[in-house]
């Protein structure tokens, strides 16, 4: 079985955006990239799989700009086989997205489709569940666990009261929550390796895809930003002014 | 055009936010019909026609819904919703399942956890963690919007609406419920509590998190962690409140042992009174905080406790 893996390349979760002066958008210019976070998980799973025999080629995804190679090399180095990469310049969004995925698991085949719940730029949480149904596919998203056996695979999911266990099947899309599992560093032989692996380079007309975005961003803005309190000294002087001031118990 | 809302439920009653979505929903047009799709949902469908601002509610009954299989309730979603202009559903966790598989069988974009209803085709949304802002417009013909709960005022209760009980879909076959693993509590559920204590690293194990408890349950509170203290085992992840975990809103938010993560900060900086309790007299929870205590949160902790009232 081949397992698809869709990776993001996003500003690295560890710098303070900057909204762009004209509030076009965010400014990304000189600012670190990397995988999104949950698409690392995403990854290691994948890795985790083959490395247990359930796959037997692991296939990293990207759309995005020539640049995205870097993050499928990252995937690579971690382990996953060979790279897709769809190049478009232009914004894409998620239904973009899951449509470019779907034109490539159309001609892969794989059983399995692992991407990150949610991405740290746009927060969309849209992709996997998109593409889950232009493939007609089960989803299995939010995943905590996940365990695959006869055709179909175990999900527990994490949701507003807890965890909830389904049965899906398979092929099928799963997406990843934070506690799936925890993603590998890649080691310099493996950084090494993964240069010579293969990495595929698709034009999104090419797969038939118009991926015009949709949502028209009118503005990008700072958040309202909140006033900065003052430090207390005692639980006393806290209680006296939380029923006091804030009215709050 | 109507506004159709799609209600998550227990079978028993409509979730709270509901009554969000519906207020929401008012502000992107003014004919609000809720669905309720389940098994033997009477009771759930009573409960959404008692919000105030519904004008109609459908009620489809089957098997295949009661467990809210994102495979089995989106074709019904997308077989009902050429008659709307919107489907709106909140950003807990069903909606998020199910809101963006009904926008790809339209072939329609969604907008994600909509903060603000500028016009019918405008909304205002999070991105980066909250650190900005995003208005966007969508042409779509039928837009499929989920919102952030707590940011639009829960619609009234004294509501009257028709229920019209529809049919089902049926099953898809393609997944199965098994079971569920929910934390029991008898505290108020976190993202409508009106006061909230929330947990980090600081505290140093879930047998600590006890202290909170005793808290909480002295304020009549929620209780919330950061996700370093889900990650590292304290507490269930339902807990976390984050980027990618739950917003809350409530009056009063006292973070303890909270470094203050930009991931964490999204989930809880809409909150009316923030106090954060930290040894660390740098950390970024002091930047957002109304109130700060720099100390020893384990001897802060129990004389809070001591000194605030039963509630």
């Amino acid at each position: 079985m081949k397992v698809l893996v869709a990776v993001k390349r996003v500003i690295d979760y560890n710098v303070k955006i900057r909204v762009k002066a004209d509030n076009t958008g965010v400014e990304t210019a000189n600012v670190k990239m990397s995988m999104n976070p949950f698409d690392e998980i995403a990854v290691e799973e994948a890795i985790r799989m083959k490395e247990k025999g359930a796959a037997t080629e692991v296939i990293a995804f990207s759309a995005g700009p020539a640049q995205c190679q870097e993050t499928i090399r990252t995937a690579l180095a971690m382990g996953a086989d060979r790279g897709i990469l769809v190049q478009a310049d232009g914004e894409l969004q998620p239904l973009a997205v899951a449509k470019l995925l779907k034109a490539v698991v159309d001609k892969e085949q794989p059983g399995l489709v692992i991407v990150g719940k949610q991405a740290i730029d746009d927060d969309s949480n849209q992709t996997g569940q998109m593409l889950a149904a232009l493939l007609g596919w089960s989803q299995g998203t939010f995943a905590n666990k996940l365990n695959v056996a006869d055709g179909s695979v175990e999900v527990k999911r994490e949701v507003d009261g807890g965890l909830e266990n389904i049965k899906i099947k398979m092929p099928a899309v799963i997406t990843t929550d934070l506690r799936l599992n925890e993603p590998r560093y890649a080691s310099l032989p493996n950084i090494m390796k993964a240069k010579k692996k293969p990495i595929e380079t698709l034009a999104p007309d090419a797969l038939g895809v118009d991926v015009a975005p949709r949502l028209k961003t009118l503005k990008v803005e700072e958040p309202p930003k909140r006033k900065a309190g003052i430090k207390v000294k005692t639980v006393a002087e806290l209680v006296d002014k939380l029923k006091n001031e804030a009215g709050v118990i | 055009m109507a506004i159709l809302v799609v209600a998550a439920h227990d079978g028993k009653t409509v979730r709270a936010n509901v009554a969000n979505a519906v207020a929401a929903a008012g502000q992107m047009g003014s004919d609000v019909t809720v669905l309720v799709a389940g098994s033997n949902c009477d009771e759930a469908a009573k409960s959404a026609a008692a919000i105030q601002g519904v004008a109609k509610v459908l009620q489809a009954d089957d098997a295949a819904y009661a467990n809210w299989l994102a495979e089995d309730i989106a074709p019904l979603v997308v077989k009902l919703a050429p008659n709307y202009s919107h489907v709106v559903m909140a950003a807990d966790s069903v909606g998020k399942n199910i809101a963006p598989r009904v926008a790809a069988l339209l072939d329609v974009a969604q907008v994600s956890e909509a903060t603000q209803v500028v016009s019918p085709d405008t909304f205002v949304r999070p991105i980066y963690a909250g650190n900005a802002m995003a208005t966007v417009q969508t042409a779509d013909k039928v837009k499929v919007v989920t919102i952030r709960p707590t940011n639009f005022k829960a619609a009234a209760a004294g509501g009257s609406a028709a229920i019209e009980k529809i049919g089902g879909e049926g099953a898809k076959g393609l997944s199965s419920y098994v079971g569920a693993e929910l934390s029991k509590s008898e505290r108020p559920e976190l993202t409508s509590a009106k006061i909230v204590v929330s947990g980090g690293r600081g505290l140093q194990s879930g047998e600590n998190f006890k202290m909170l408890e005793t808290l909480a349950d002295k304020l009549g509170a929620g209780l919330g962690a950061s996700r370093a203290a889900v990650d590292a085992g304290y507490v269930p992840n339902d807990y976390q409140v984050g980027q990618t975990g739950k917003v809350v809103a409530p009056d009063l938010y006292i973070a303890i042992g909270i470094s203050g993560a930009i991931q964490h900060l999204a989930g809880m900086k809409d909150s009316k009174t923030i106090v954060a309790i930290n040894k660390d007299e740098e950390a970024p929870i002091f930047q957002v905080a109304d109130y700060g205590l720099v100390g020893d949160l384990f001897q802060i902790v129990p004389e809070l406790t001591a000194a605030v009232e039963k509630k």
